[in-house]
C-alpha cells in the first residue's frame, strides 16, 4: 500500500506494581497521504498512547511497546535508533497537544523555542531560523508576530498559543501532524478559530493529520476517515460520512446515541449502561461484550475478526462477520 | 530591570536600620560589663568609671545608639575595646577571607548537589539515586566538627595532601570548604531532584521531547531551567549562612573568619566588635537575599514582567 503510515497490531502495555496494562491491544489502522484521519474514544481508551507510540515517547518504565510494527515512509519506526528516531521527531512527524497552556516552556520566549526547533532540523543559521519562525507565526495569524516572538508563553492566551504550538509544529513540513485533543481545553468559539486553522494548513502545505478527540463535532468537522477505539482496540474503521450515517458496531452507535439532538424532545441523554473495563483485566472475547446490547453466544469468549461490510468500512463484530477475516 | 533592582535596594536601608536597632539593645541587655572586663578582676571602682566615661558607657543607651549609627553612616565602627585597633580594619580582613571560603565553598557544594540531584532525578530509584540520596542524609546530619576532623585526620594527618589549619594558599581553603558545604550540598541535591522531579513530568518537556531534541538538552536545558527557581532560594540561603561566619569550621580548622570574631567578642563583651560584625553579617545575608531575588527573576520571566 502507498499510506504514509501503517500501524499493524501494535501493542503497548504499561507494567505498574505487578499488573500489566494492556493500553493498546493489537492496534491496526493506515493514514493517506494528504489525508485526516480521525481517532475517536473515550477518556483513557488509548488514543493519547497510540500517539506517544507512534513517536515513540512511551515513558518507560513504566511503560513499553511490546509488538507490532509503526511502517511510516517503508521504514517500522520501531526497528530505528533512537538518534534516528529524533531526526523524524519534529521534523517528519511533530504532534500538538491537548494543554496549550503547559505545552510551551515557561521560561524561554516563543522565538526562541521556535528557532530551536528550526536550527535542529533545517540546520539554519540564527537570523533564517528567526526569519522561518516569524513566518510561520504569520502564517497561522498570529498578529504583531514580531512582538510574540520575544515575548515568553505567559504573555499569550490558551488561544495564541495553541497557534504557536501549529506555528512551530508545522514549521519544519512534516509528513504527519498528530493533534491530540487540539482544541479540548479551549473556548467554544477559539475552538473553531483553531479548527479553521488546522485545515487551511493543511490545505497549504498538504500534511496528513492524526486528529485525536473524543468530540464527535471536531470527527465530523474535520476528518475524512475515522476509526473508533474502545479499552485499547479499534472496533470500527469507515469514511466520515459512512460512519456517521451507518455506525456498525454497538459501541458507535452507542456513542453516536449519546449526541444530544436540538431536533427532539428528550430530557435525558442516552446513555451506554455499564463503564469501561479495567485495562488489567480486559473482559475475554469482545471487550465491549458486557455492555453491548446485542451480544450472542461468540461473544464472551472469542475476539470477534474484522470485517467489511461495504468498502472501506471495517468492523470487529460478530454481527457482521461472515466468517471471513479481512487483511 | 533595572527599576525593580532600583526599588529593592532602596528597601535594604529600613531592615538594615532595625537590625541595628535590634542587635544593640540585645547586646546592651546582656549582663556584664566592658569597662569591668577591661580594668581586670581587682581594678579600683575609679578607674573602671574613668573607662566607662572614655567609651561613652556612662550615656543614655539612645545617645549611645545614636553615638554608634552617626559614626557607622561614616564608616566608622570604633575602635575594639580588647586590642585597641579600629573595628573596620578588622572587619575587612575577616570578612575577606569568609568571603573567600564561602565563594569556593558554595561554589562545591553547589555543583554536587546540582549534578547529583539532576542525575538523581532522571535515574529515580536507580542505584545512583539510592547512593547520592544516603549521602545527602549523611551530609546534612553530620556535625561540622566532627566531618571537620575526619577530614583533617584522613587527608592532612594520613594523606599529606591538604594543611591541617591556617591560612594562605587555596590548598587550607579546600578542605574547609568541604566542611562548611558538605550540608548546603545535601540540601541542594534534595532540591534540586525535588524540583526536577516535578518539571521532567511536565507538558512542555514532553513537547521538548517530540520536537526531536536530544535528552541532554531537554534535561540540561529545558527542564533545569525550571527546576532552578526554587533551587535558588536554597542556594541564597545556603550562602547567607556561610557568609554569616561559620564559627564551627572556623575554630576547627583555625582560620581568622568573620564567626570566630564575632564569637570572641561576645565572650569579651567588646560592643564595638561585636556590633560591627552583628551589622555586617546582617547586610552581607540581606544583600545575598537581594541578589538571589534578582538571580530568580532572571531564571522566572513572569517576576520580572510584574
Amino acid at each position: 500500500m502507498g499510506s504514509l503510515l501503517n500501524i499493524n497490531n501494535l501493542k503497548t502495555q504499561f507494567f505498574s506494581s505487578g499488573r500489566t496494562i494492556r493500553a493498546l491491544d493489537g492496534v491496526s489502522f493506515h493514514i493517506e497521504e494528504g489525508e485526516v484521519f480521525g481517532l475517536v474514544g473515550e477518556t483513557g481508551c488509548g488514543k493519547s498512547v497510540t500517539a506517544l507510540s507512534i513517536l515513540r515517547l512511551i515513558p518507560f518504565p513504566p511503560g513499553k511497546i511490546i509488538d507490532g510494527e509503526i511502517l511510516f515512509r517503508g521504514r517500522n519506526l520501531l526497528h530505528l535508533k533512537e538518534d534516528e528516531m529524533r531526526s523524524i521527531r519534529g521534523k517528519e512527524i511533530s504532534m500538538i497537544f491537548q494543554e496549550p497552556m503547559t505545552s510551551l516552556n515557561p521560561v524561554f520566549r516563543i522565538g526562541d523555542q521556535m528557532m530551536e526547533l528550526i536550527m535542529l532540523h533545517q540546520k539554519l543559521d540564527r537570523s533564517r531560523a528567526s526569519e522561518k519562525g516569524l513566518e510561520m507565526l504569520e502564517r497561522v495569524h498570529i498578529p504583531d508576530a514580531d512582538r510574540v516572538m520575544k515575548q515568553y508563553p505567559h504573555q499569550l492566551s490558551g488561544g495564541m498559543r495553541q497557534r504557536v504550538m501549529i506555528a512551530m509544529e508545522l514549521s519544519c513540513h512534516p509528513f504527519l501532524l498528530i493533534a491530540d485533543e487540539p482544541t479540548t481545553a479551549l473556548d467554544v468559539t477559539i475552538q473553531a478559530q483553531i479548527l479553521r486553522l488546522i485545515k487551511e494548513m493543511r490545505k497549504k502545505l498538504q500534511t496528513s493529520i492524526l486528529l485525536i478527540t473524543h468530540d464527535l463535532g471536531v470527527i465530523a468537522e474535520m476528518c475524512d476517515r475515522v476509526a473508533v477505539m474502545y479499552a485499547g482496540s479499534i472496533v470500527e474503521e469507515a469514511g466520515v460520512e459512512e460512519i456517521f450515517e451507518e455506525p456498525k458496531h454497538p459501541y458507535t452507535q452507542g456513542l453516536w446515541g449519546a449526541i444530544p439532538r436540538v431536533d427532539q424532545e428528550k430530557e435525558t441523554l442516552a446513555v451506554i449502561p455499564g463503564a469501561v473495563p479495567d485495562l488489567s483485566q480486559p473482559p475475554a472475547g469482545c471487550k465491549f461484550h458486557p455492555r453491548c446490547p446485542h451480544r450472542f453466544a461468540p461473544c464472551d469468549h472469542k475476539i470477534p475478526p474484522i470485517s467489511q461490510t461495504s468498502p472501506g468500512h471495517l468492523v470487529s463484530c460478530y454481527l457482521y462477520g461472515k466468517g471471513e477475516r479481512y487483511e | 530591570m533595572g527599576r525593580y533592582i532600583f526599588k529593592r535596594t532602596l528597601m535594604l536601608l529600613p531592615v538594615l536600620l532595625g537590625v541595628s536597632l535590634v542587635s544593640f539593645s540585645l547586646l546592651h541587655m546582656v549582663p556584664g560589663d566592658p569597662a569591668e572586663l577591661l580594668a581586670g578582676e581587682e581594678a579600683n571602682p575609679e578607674f573602671i568609671r574613668a573607662l566607662r566615661k572614655e567609651y561613652g558607657l556612662d550615656q543614655p543607651l539612645y545617645i549611645q545608639y545614636f553615638h554608634f549609627i552617626s559614626h557607622v553612616v561614616r564608616g566608622d565602627f570604633g575602635i575594639s575595646i580588647r586590642n585597641r585597633e579600629p573595628v573596620i580594619k578588622l572587619l575587612k580582613e575577616r570578612f575577606l577571607f569568609t568571603l573567600q571560603l564561602s565563594f569556593l565553598s558554595i561554589l562545591i557544594a553547589g555543583s554536587i548537589g546540582l549534578v547529583a540531584g539532576v542525575i538523581s532525578a532522571t535515574k529515580q530509584y536507580s542505584l545512583f539515586d539510592n547512593f547520592s540520596m544516603v549521602g545527602a542524609l549523611f551530609g546534612v546530619s553530620m556535625p561540622i566538627f566532627w566531618f571537620g576532623l575526619l577530614l583533617m585526620l584522613v587527608f592532612s594527618v594520613q594523606l599529606r595532601w591538604f594543611p591541617a589549619g591556617g591560612k594562605g594558599t587555596i590548598l587550607h581553603l579546600i578542605l574547609p570548604a568541604i566542611a562548611l558545604g558538605a550540608a548546603s550540598s545535601a540540601v541542594i541535591a534534595r532540591m534540586t531532584r525535588a524540583s526536577m522531579l516535578e518539571v521532567i513530568r511536565q507538558d512542555y518537556i514532553r513537547t521538548a521531547r517530540a520536537n526531536g531534541l536530544r535528552e541532554f538538552i531537554v534535561i540540561y536545558k529545558h527542564a533545569l531551567k525550571n527546576a532552578m527557581i526554587p533551587v535558588i532560594t536554597v542556594f541564597g540561603l545556603e550562602f547567607g549562612y556561610m557568609l554569616g561566619g561559620a564559627v564551627l569550621t572556623e575554630t576547627v580548622f583555625s582560620l581568622p573568619g568573620v564567626g570566630r570574631l564575632m564569637v570572641e567578642g561576645i565572650f569579651q563583651r567588646d560592643y564595638p566588635i561585636v556590633q560591627g560584625s552583628m551589622l555586617l553579617v546582617a547586610t552581607t545575608f540581606v544583600v545575598v537575599n537581594l541578589l538571589t531575588d534578582i538571580a530568580y527573576a532572571f531564571f522566572d520571566p513572569k517576576i520580572r514582567y510584574e
